[in-house]
């Protein structure tokens, strides 16, 4: 059963019928994907999603597909973890990580996108998907597309390091490397989805895409106990994952599934570039662009479509913004390694700062539930943190040696011995 | 060919009468679509209908204006 009404321009209110469309054409607004959840009522329950397998498809009615997905089946329902340790370090009573570096298949959020992304592509036709990435949303477009039979094109800056090609390129995409200026390449990219035939997922299908991301927030609530959290910290680079991680907390209260908690939402950026936080922290509404400088590349969009929406979710929910160093991002992914065994890559090391700072500022309070939203896997962005790593000692084979070296470094582990 | 455009103007340019003066320079119909504009800054949702050739010009101007020329999709490469 499809709920789907139309899309909906999200500033003038024109809708428009279900069709690869992304802007309204009398303002330019982009339009968004509006449902009629009264038709749900009595018949999407807790125990309904309960029987069904444990993929981001359980709340496939809230999806803006009409039949059953035929791409990135398995994909979602990553762990939550009771962060116990990160509790004692940061000094608070009730802390989660809701863990998207284990996404299936490419170890980022951005595969419960592309999957509804591409299977709505299929079921309008589509058979050649595209995108512009710098990393994980080529991978992800790659690879859900070669397990879909879909051919695929990524495009990509030409100077992008080799191990970011490399995770789109082993899965057969065909990568085109655009030598020109940021601004440049970006528009050449707007112009091929208007000009081919093709979904270009942050594109022309994008109102369908970004839906994707509201199935993080239904498996937090779902994986509390169905129970919306008091706090949630979100990363930011379109600001579309903050939006929607409150639009999933919405529909979740307006379904009955789950009680009203007044969730504040929390934006986290790199101080390199963070034009979403600092309209926040300015009061304003206007995104001011900026020029992208920071080691957390999956964040950085400068110019952020979503902006302006994700400032007001955060305003209104009584949330805030901050922004970290990328210092303070390397520290983070450490702290996260070392007292929950999880390796994230700098969004989340963005993420996990910023809320340390929240939590010392005296923004969120230290007695009530906050989750820390990771989104992508520490592996994918291995330079970052390469330099902070300590050298392995490196000793004879002897055990002479060794106990030497237990010997000055543990020395109640040696005598013990 | 038609282009949409946003355009993002700043403290130095928010004041200056530019749009005028791009349909003064170039042979293009220029349209526009949302406006929003404070002192500190302004954005446009812009439509030019032109020749290929011009519209390539006339945003390479606004650019040399100081002004910040992003497609409606705005930042379409994504991390
Ligand atoms: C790992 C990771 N986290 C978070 C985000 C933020 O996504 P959004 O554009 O929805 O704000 C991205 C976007 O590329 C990402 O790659
Ligand atoms: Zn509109």
């Amino acid at each position: 059963m499809s709920i789907v009404r139309a899309l909906k321009c999200r500033e003038c209110g024109q809708e428009y019928p279900i069709e690869p469309n992304h802007v309204c054409e009398f303002c330019f607004g982009p339009l968004e994907i509006v449902y009629d959840y009264d038709q749900l009522e009595g018949v999407f329950t807790r125990e309904l999603v309960e029987s069904r397998p444990h993929t981001m498809w359980r709340y496939k009615e809230l999806l803006p597909i009409d039949g059953d997905p035929t791409v990135g089946v398995q994909n979602g329902f990553t762990p939550l973890i009771r962060a116990r340790n990160l509790e004692r370090v940061l000094g608070v009573s009730e802390l989660y990580i809701k863990n998207d570096s284990v996404c299936h298949p490419t170890l980022s959020f951005k595969d419960r996108v592309v999957s509804v992304a591409l299977s709505k592509a299929v079921e309008f036709g589509f058979k050649t998907v595209a995108c512009a990435s710098t990393g994980n949303l080529a991978g992800s477009v790659a690879a859900n597309a070669a397990a879909a039979g879909l051919e695929s094109y990524v495009f990509i800056p030409h100077d992008l390091e080799q191990g970011k090609v490399l995770g789109a390129g082993i899965f057969g995409t065909k990568i085109v490397g655009i030598d020109g200026a940021y601004d440049d390449v970006n528009r050449l990219c707007s112009e091929v989805a208007g000009k081919y035939g093709w979904a270009f997922v942050n594109v022309n299908v994008r109102p369908f895409y970004a839906e994707g991301s509201k199935t993080y927030g239904y498996e937090i609530m779902e994986q509390l106990g169905w129970r919306a959290p008091k706090h949630v910290v979100v990363p930011m680079a379109s600001g579309s994952l903050c939006t929607k991680i409150d639009k999933a907390i919405k529909e979740f209260i307006k379904l009955g599934l789950v009680e009203d908690e007044g969730t504040a939402i929390y934006g986290a950026q790199a101080t390199g570039c963070s034009p979403i936080a600092q309209a926040v922290k300015q009061g304003s509404d206007l995104i001011k662009p900026v020029q992208a400088d920071t080691i957390a590349k999956s964040l950085a969009i400068g110019n952020p479509a979503d902006g302006y929406y994700a400032s007001r979710v955060i305003r209104d929910s009584g949330g805030w913004a901050e922004d970290v160093s990328d210092e303070e991002v390397v520290d983070a992914i450490r702290l996260l390694a070392e007292t929950e065994g999880i390796f994230t890559e700098t969004a989340g090391g963005v993420t996990l700062g910023v809320t340390k700072k929240l939590i010392e500022q005296g923004r969120i309070p230290r007695d009530e539930s906050i989750v820390v939203c990771i989104t992508g896997n520490g592996l994918k962005t291995q330079e970052a943190v390469v330099d902070a790593i300590e050298k392995p000692k490196v000793i004879r084979p002897s055990i002479h040696d060794f106990d030497a070296m237990m010997a000055e470094e543990q020395p109640k582990a040696a005598a013990d011995a | 060919m038609k282009l949409r455009v946003y355009l993002t103007f700043h403290e130095d340019t928010v004041r200056q009468p530019i749009i005028w003066k791009l349909g003064k320079e170039f042979d293009v119909v220029t349209n526009i679509r949302t406006a929003e504009v404070k002192d500190h800054m302004g954005l446009v949702g812009l439509e030019l209908d032109g020749d290929d050739e011009v519209i390539e010009a006339a945003v390479a101007w606004l650019k040399a204006q100081g002004v910040h020329v992003d497609p409606i999709e705005q930042n379409i490469i994504e991390g």
